[in-house]
């Protein structure tokens, strides 16, 4: 591959990257809220994106064979998302109500709540196989964004889809920040991730406020779920595994505890991922990942942007 | 277990234990048992680093897989070595602790959650490269694996028969048995479960925390090595899908369902693991469904295990008997 090869192919591939690292970004929202106020790595979050993808292909199904509504993306988008952030909302719901919370209550030790969202994880992904069986799913994603609404900028050649999914994830990490900052819900989560007892001494509700945590972050991985099955197409019952653990490398990347970290640690992530399996080689595309990560957390454990974690928790 | 008793449970159990191939009807039953003990044999190895130590790997498939590829080339026709049993199965274990040291050493200052993520990316990328190093040289035989792996032999005798492969795997899984606990009471032993209820205090004692996690690794691993040079030799084939992931969580569940860090509790968690499934073969498809289920049960209900490891019997805390004295 010549140099001038390269240059011919960098933009296209930062496209790429740049669209699957929003999403990576929304997934990784999910770890990074989840680990501030709880201080635990919520290893079924892979699987809750997954479902998302899931309740987003049933639903896009079921609308395609009624003829209810047109298929433009303006009408099925925001039902696919609203279903899907609806049902993976209340997984997290219930996880956190029946697999995690039991456990603080009852003073669990770090390793206890790990094992417990392994143990969720590999529940999550069988019930998912169980009900709509083992084989890849297909997304009739030419049918929403035909293949026809493509333009070229610069000699990029860019679909609408890709814009239209980097769009919503950005606008969504937006939304996300302003909530966390500037409404009296973020307030709450921040306080209870700062200190859980003197929240709840100041008459912060702590667990509805996990609780609200654990559906906030699971709804937007179930939005990228949806974004993820566009842009794919094809989806499987483990596609949450690999998918969680990037998302989870995009959180530690960015600095965990840190919403903001976590947008640019995903962004980091697509795009790294994505010139890696045009440059180096497709099979290693997995790897990348991981070897990121590793790196980041030998040399910079901390994050890029840092963590967002009181210094008691830091240890 | 009444004093009395337990003198005489030890040669109970290796009685009954040499005395299976004389009862056990069939091959298929006598290939259950002999995984078992296989099995018994990892999960005793992952004990000691996420039992004794305290350090959560998910990653540890990973050196069962090196052991068991370091054995097929060095006793198959993959690259026409044929190393004696013995000295290939050595070659299994230090590869295996050299590679438990060579990950440990950059992630052991990490902290105990973030130490489980990246062990769990080493395992993801041994499986990766088990599959993909078949090109442009071909090392591992890519997802066909590499066969006809030398069966193993010593004193003349080669082995073939279902009983003598358990003998074989059960000798090794007794000397597993005795070092776990030769390791826990012994210096080094103390240093892990020091670090393991606290690491500063551990580290504040004089315990040199990164050199004992390094050597729990190392010991760790090394079990694996031989289990994966027993896998080898014993299938005679390997491929990558013997390493996935799903096998580090199934070695883990051994651990967790018996009793972390307690030796009995690990050898009938891998009874169970192993067994459960081939009891329940006709609801196969709810198997791993169940088994998620049962983690997350166990975890709120019994978060030690089922037959959980109590260290030393507690002195009295001083102080406390004081304060008891005074009410």
């Amino acid at each position: 591959m010549t140099f001038a090869d390269i240059l011919a192919i960098l933009p296209q591939q930062l496209v790429f990257g740049i669209t699957l690292g929003t999403a990576y970004g929304l997934i990784a929202i999910g770890y990074t809220m989840v680990y501030g106020v709880l201080f635990m790595i919520n290893f079924a979050h892979g699987d809750v994106f997954m479902i998302g993808a899931y309740v987003g292909w049933a639903l896009l199904g079921m609308l395609f064979a009624s003829h209810v509504v047109p298929m433009h993306p303006m009408i099925v988008l925001p039902l696919l998302l609203v279903g899907a952030m609806v049902m993976t909302g209340a997984i997290g719901l219930l996880l956190e109500r029946l697999a995690y919370r039991p456990l603080y209550q009852r003073g669990a030790t770090r390793l206890g709540p790990l094992i417990s969202a392994v143990g969720a994880s590999i529940f999550l992904q069988n019930a998912v196989m169980l009900i709509a069986g083992a084989r890849e799913k297909v997304y009739m994603t030419y049918s929403v964004f035909p293949r026809t609404w493509r333009f070229a900028v610069a000699g990029i050649n860019v679909s609408v889809l890709v814009i239209v999914i980097a769009s919503i994830a950005l606008l969504m990490m937006l939304g996300l920040h302003w909530l966390v900052q500037r409404t009296w819900l973020g307030r709450s989560i921040r306080a209870v991730a700062e200190d859980r007892e003197m929240a709840a001494v100041m008459g912060i509700d702590v667990w509805r406020v996990v609780a609200l945590t654990f559906c906030i972050g699971s709804a937007l991985g179930g939005a990228a779920g949806v974004l993820i099955g566009f842009y794919y197409t094809q989806i499987n019952f483990y596609m949450g595994y690999a998918a969680g653990l990037k998302a989870f490398t995009a959180a530690v990347l960015g600095g965990i505890g840190n919403v903001r970290g976590a947008m640019l640690g995903g962004l980091i992530l697509g795009i790294v991922e994505s010139l890696a399996v045009t440059f180096i080689n497709p099979a290693f595309k997995d790897v990348i990942a991981f070897v990121v990560l590793i790196l980041v957390l030998m040399f910079r454990p901390g994050g890029i942007l840092g963590e967002a974690l009181p210094d008691w928790k830091r240890v | 277990m009444p004093a009395k008793w337990q003198r005489f449970s030890v040669p109970a159990i290796v009685a009954l234990a040499l005395a299976i191939p004389a009862v056990v009807p069939n091959a298929y039953q006598m290939g259950v048992i002999t995984r078992i003990c296989l099995y018994a044999l990892l999960a005793l190895g992952l004990n000691i680093v996420v039992g004794f130590a305290g350090l959560l790997d998910l990653g540890y498939v990973a050196f069962f897989g090196i052991g068991s590829y370091v054995y097929a080339f060095l006793a198959s026709p993959h690259f026409g070595l044929h190393w004696p049993f013995l000295l290939a199965l050595s070659a299994s274990v230090v590869t295996t602790a050299i590679f438990g040291v060579l990950i440990g050493a950059p992630t052991l200052r990490l902290r105990g959650d973030y130490l489980a993520i990246v062990t769990l990316g080493f395992g993801e990328i041994t499986y990766i490269l088990l599959i993909n190093l078949d090109r442009p040289i071909n090392i591992t035989g890519g997802p066909s694996g590499i066969v006809s792996i030398d069966p193993p032999s010593f004193l003349g005798i080669t082995l073939r028969d279902n009983w003598q492969y358990y003998y074989l795997i059960l000798a090794l899984m007794g000397a597993a048995v005795a070092l776990s606990r030769r390791l826990r009471d012994s210096r080094i032993g103390w240093a892990w479960q020091a670090i393991r209820e606290d690491e500063l205090a551990a580290q504040v004692m004089g315990i040199n925390t990164v050199a004992a996690k390094l050597q729990a690794f190392a010991i760790g691993a090394s079990f694996a090595g031989a289990g994966g040079a027993l896998l080898a030799s014993w299938q005679r084939s390997v491929f990558p899908d013997n390493f996935l992931f799903t096998e580090s969580v199934n070695i883990l569940a051994m651990v967790i369902l018996g009793g972390v860090g307690s030796i009995p509790g690990v050898i009938l968690g891998a009874a169970l693991i192993v067994a459960l499934p081939e009891i329940f073969r006709d609801f196969a498809l709810y198997r791993l469904l169940a088994f998620g289920l049962l983690l997350m049960i166990l975890m709120i209900f019994r978060p030690e295990g089922l037959l959980s490891f109590k260290g030393p019997p507690e002195e009295a805390d001083p102080l406390e008997q004081v304060t008891a004295e005074r009410q």
